[in-house]
């Protein structure tokens, strides 16, 4: 054994020991000095921090207003939609989850499309992402047995639009589906808070037009939420403030007779209460179901919608653009008079067709032997074209220009729905913009019978066929009770009231007159009906060809077009109606528009009794600016 | 051997306390056992709460205490010399069951840290190397004269590197470190020279980057990533530490209250009941509760290492004070760790985290302690 120095061992390690108990109290004190600056120093900080951790604001979406009839009818209202959504976060395993689920569940390529653009988008952290909507309850039974091996699959309950209706207004109504981030990007910084926690946005029709009425004011919640945002208590709420219900003029009653008398035919029906611009009916045919719309349309339905010839997505009756044809003859006959180139008294031959002096073109009339000696009232009746010709030719362009535009034709009627069409109504000033010719004389005489440039759609054409009735007094459609009386679009028109009457006359003889063209649809009614033929070109026919129905393709075939209103001495409802390939008018949109006004004017027991006019109810503060 | 015994005898009654004459003779010392007990209740009242009252966590913690007290005291009962001849057996078999470990070891959470015994359970061999480790450092200096030489340096290294390499491989980052510390703060003890800890602190620094490219795994790498830039990875690694932070520094001055702890309550806080238990109590005790449980743990650290000033020769003093200075790195580690000072190592907070084997451990090496301490009259009547 090696000789020790046991003292010097232990000066060494009693050393040693005095350093290691230095050391020990200085990192002790290292780590009280750390303590102490998160818990004294940094203490509000991580305070907030803990905070924003287990507090989390959480939007309530307002139930969307309900959209009634004038009879209270609900044509739009909320309904329970069962909805399968994964929280992403607890899923171990997304694909097996996935083809899990598609073994109970069907599963299109494009919900699963849409679930990954979801999942990839930016989002918070253990919110659901939906997968499909509208599950059976079978498929729900289905999940509900597996749900153990399903973990982060959730069925969510929540309310979505429902069109009870289907398709009958689908083209008034519109509908909504989900919002995107288009649609946010468009909206000011409030109104993108306002629709937090709301998946819906509407789209056309009126969901588009009173988006904001319906949608409502968002709610908030303050929730404690753990590290699963599994919500623990309820800190504090401001309830949602629901939506505004909206009560429309349409009568289902109208709009079903409009529906149901159009059949499988295309076209278009506008039935408005001239005496309050109230739509009465706004039909377009084909429709489609707009409830296929609102959790997202599957490719296949929408690529059917797309593709058919019949352009059942299409809303004909407002923005459609026809040629209003003869249509347009009461009014123009009232500019030829009110100019004083014509009167009631003056009479020409028509021998089938109308030269100007001078030159070689011939315009002909749509009856070929012509009509024979006409006067104003006559040519009204029977059509004639060739009376048009001249009287118009005499008016000239300016002026017949000056006085249409004032029955609201060739502009939007400013009704309270998107999307609206212009129409033509042409003019020298508008040729040289748009077609960069000068104005022909011929130009004038297509124009007088509603041919040539002039465009219209059916909406045009009621409004029009209204502000007739009221005796050239502006009138705005409305579609909501909820504006109140509309400005005028233009000062009303002041001609003589004598010939109004004359003009109403001719036009009850159209439809009750032993030649009127519209005799059809006159049979047995209990009020007196006025009314205008017309067709429109769907495309002209070369210089002497034959026009022969039986020859050309069906959708090849003239548009028939009528307006009308009626009680003829105390009118209460206007219509327009447009058969797209109908041929002639008078009996194929004739009955369309006698049914429609049927529907308004009788009662159950098929007596008249005129519906009073609509009362409009108070007016929101809302809307003020969503005009 | 004469002198020996001369020099220790004036200091030996002077702490030999004589009024617990119970505790004395069941080699029990009376302060660190108080300082142990008041700490593990202590620890039981904030694993409850960090088990989110659930009372199955603090029952079963109970009885893994009342296993290592009864390690405690069935280890203060055997002398020290009886430790000294059998440090060098315990080592060699310790090292055979870690090799044994890389064969036949059950995996669990991508480790392969235990030994199935059938019909008995498992157990981590790597836990007997925190004892046996100083154990053997300490009889390697029994029979050699102080300080350290280079020669005694290199031995060491050797003794302490294979089993915490062995363990590293497991891998368990937090157990080899521990082991390492326990070896190498014999050596400082033993007088290592301060030039030879300079010439290592600085190789460590060399070294430290290229063991982070060639010797961590992925998922250690990426703890060292995430302590420096815990930001960089706000929902996956840097989660841990994020929320710690956030728990520590909003229990302020006096606390949240008991169960009153949000982060942990609501499942913020990770690991809330073993490795980050210390944000739960600062959580809800506040400063004031940190204070107290670091000023418990210097109670003890310094009751360690008084008892190993009064030991009488070489080898007690060298294993109470590695074992002392050990239970001091445990606790800095971890506090540092759940804190944001240092990465995140797996090492539990002694005493007061629940689970695993090192309670029974720690309390083991307290026994020894108190051996060395309660023994040292006995030997001081020779």
């Amino acid at each position: 054994m090696t000789f020790r120095d046991h003292h010097n061992e232990g000066r060494i390690f009693s050393t040693r020991l005095l350093w290691s108990a230095v050391i020990v109290l200085a990192l002790m004190g290292v780590l009280a000095g750390r303590m102490f600056w998160l818990q004294a120093i940094q203490h509000d900080r991580y305070t907030t921090l803990s905070d924003k951790n287990r507090v989390q604001t959480q939007a309530i979406a307002p139930p969307r207003g309900l959209i009634y009839d004038r009879r209270g009818e609900l044509l739009a209202d909320n309904q329970p939609d069962f909805s399968l959504a994964l929280i992403v976060e607890q899923v171990p395993n997304i694909n097996d989850t996935l083809a899990l689920v598609a073994e109970k569940v069907a599963l299109e390529e494009a919900d699963i499309e849409r679930f990954w653009r979801r999942v990839r988008s930016p989002r918070r952290p253990w919110e659901p992402v939906p997968l499909r909507a509208r599950l059976t309850e079978e498929e729900i039974a289905r999940v509900a047995v597996i749900q153990h091996e399903l973990p982060g699959v959730r069925i969510d309950a929540n309310p979505i639009r429902h069109y009870p209706y289907d398709e009958l207004f689908s083209h008034v109504l519109g509908y909504v589906n989900r919002i995107n981030a288009e649609d946010l990007e468009r909206m000011t910084p409030d109104e993108q808070a306002n629709y937090s926690g709301t998946h819906f946005y509407g789209r056309l029709g009126v969901e588009r037009h009173y988006e904001r009425l319906l949608h409502g004011r968002v709610g908030f919640r303050k929730v404690e939420t753990n590290a699963r945002g599994r919500i623990l208590e309820v800190l504090e709420q401001i309830p949602p403030l629901p939506g505004e219900d909206v009560h429309l003029h349409l009568d289902i009653r109208v709009q079903q007779a409009a529906w149901d008398a159009l059949g499988e035919r295309r076209g278009a029906v506008v039935a408005m209460d001239p005496r309050d611009g109230g739509i009465l009916a706004f039909v377009s045919r084909p429709g489609f179901d707009p409830n296929l719309f609102v959790t997202g349309i599957s490719h296949r339905n929408y690529s059917e919608y797309r593709d058919d010839l019949d352009r059942p997505l299409f809303n004909r009756a407002l923005q459609g653009q026809y040629p209003p044809g003869s249509t347009l003859k009461p009014i123009a006959g009232l500019a030829g008079l009110d100019a004083g180139v014509t009167d009631w008294q003056r009479t020409m031959w028509d021998p089938g067709y109308y030269r100007l002096e001078g030159q070689t073109r011939v315009f002909r009339d749509w009856r070929r032997q012509g009509h024979g000696w006409v006067d104003m009232h006559k040519s009204i009746v029977e059509s004639c074209d060739t009376y048009f010709y001249d009287m118009g030719f005499k008016l000239g362009i300016d002026r017949m220009h000056d006085f249409m535009v004032r029955f609201g034709l060739g502009d939007r009627t400013g009704i309270d729905l998107p999307g609206e069409s212009r129409g033509i109504m042409p003019s020298r000033a508008w040729k040289r913009a748009v077609r960069g010719e000068p104005w022909f004389h011929g130009d004038t005489i297509n124009a007088s019978i509603g041919q040539g440039y002039m465009l219209t759609s059916p909406l045009q054409l009621a409004v029009s066929t209204a502000v007739f009735a009221r005796r050239g007094e502006p009138v705005v459609p409305r579609v909501a009770q909820l504006h109140p009386p509309a400005s005028p679009i233009e000062p009303a028109l002041t001609p003589d009231s004598r010939h109004w009457d004359r003009m109403t006359a001719a036009m009850v003889d159209v439809v009750h007159g032993a030649r009127g063209t519209a005799r059809a649809m006159g049979q047995g009614a209990k009020y007196r009906i006025a009314a205008k033929t017309g067709t429109a070109q769907v495309f002209s026919l070369g210089k002497d060809e034959e026009y022969n129905a039986e020859e050309i393709a069906e959708r090849l075939r003239d548009h028939a077009l009528i307006v009308g209103f009626a009680p003829a001495d105390n009118p209460a409802i206007a219509v327009a109606v447009l058969v797209e390939n109908g041929g002639s008018g008078g009996s194929s949109a004739g009955p369309v528009a006698r049914q429609v006004m049927d529907a308004w004017l009788l009662n159950r027991a098929g007596e008249l009794e005129i519906p009073p006019v609509a009362v409009p109810g108070a007016v929101p503060a809302l809307m003020a600016d969503n005009r | 051997m004469n002198t020996e015994f001369l020099r220790q005898m004036p200091s030996s009654r002077s702490f030999a306390g004589s009024g617990n004459g119970l505790l004395w003779r069941l080699h029990l010392d009376s302060p660190l056992l108080a300082a142990l007990l008041v700490l593990c209740g202590a620890g039981l009242l904030v694993l409850y709460s960090a088990g989110d009252g659930n009372p199955d966590l603090v029952v079963r913690q109970a009885i893994r205490l009342g296993g290592g007290f009864m390690a405690l005291l069935i280890l203060a009962q055997v002398p020290p010399r009886t430790y000294r001849f059998w440090a060098p057996a315990v080592y060699a078999g310790g090292l055979f069951l870690l090799v044994l470990v890389l064969f036949i070891g059950t995996e669990a959470k991508g480790a392969q840290r235990w030994l199935t015994v059938p019909g008995v359970g498992s157990f981590q061999p790597a836990e007997i190397m925190k004892l046996a480790v100083p154990a053997m450092v300490a009889w390697y200096f029994s029979e050699r004269s102080l300080p350290a030489r280079f020669r005694d340096v290199l031995l060491v290294l050797l003794i302490t590197l294979v089993p915490v390499l062995l363990i590293a491989r497991q891998p368990d980052l937090g157990t080899s470190l521990l082991v390492a510390a326990a070896g190498l703060l014999v050596l400082f003890v033993a007088g290592l020279s301060w030039r030879l800890i300079l010439a290592a602190l600085s190789l460590l620094a060399i070294a430290a980057p290229l063991m982070y490219f060639f010797v961590l795994h992925p998922y250690q790498r990426r703890r060292v990533d995430t302590f420096f830039n815990p930001e960089a990875d706000p929902l996956g690694a840097g989660w841990n530490i994020i929320q710690s932070k956030t728990a520590i520094g909003s229990g302020g001055i006096s606390g949240k209250g008991w169960l009153n702890g949000t982060q942990s309550r609501l499942d913020f806080l990770p690991e809330s009941s073993t490795d980050f238990i210390l944000a739960v109590l600062a959580e809800e005790g506040g400063l004031i509760g940190v204070l107290m449980l670091l000023g418990l743990y210097l109670a003890v650290i310094g009751r360690g290492l008084f008892i190993s000033w009064q030991a009488q020769e070489t080898f007690s003093r060298l294993l109470a004070s590695s074992l002392a200075l050990t239970f001091f790195i445990y606790v800095f580690v971890n506090i540092g760790m759940v804190s944001g000072l240092l990465p995140v190592v797996g090492v539990p907070l002694p005493l007061i985290s629940y689970g695993g084997t090192s309670i029974v451990t720690l309390l083991a090496g307290f026994g020894i302690l108190m051996s060395i301490h309660t023994h040292r009259k006995l030997m001081s009547h020779h």
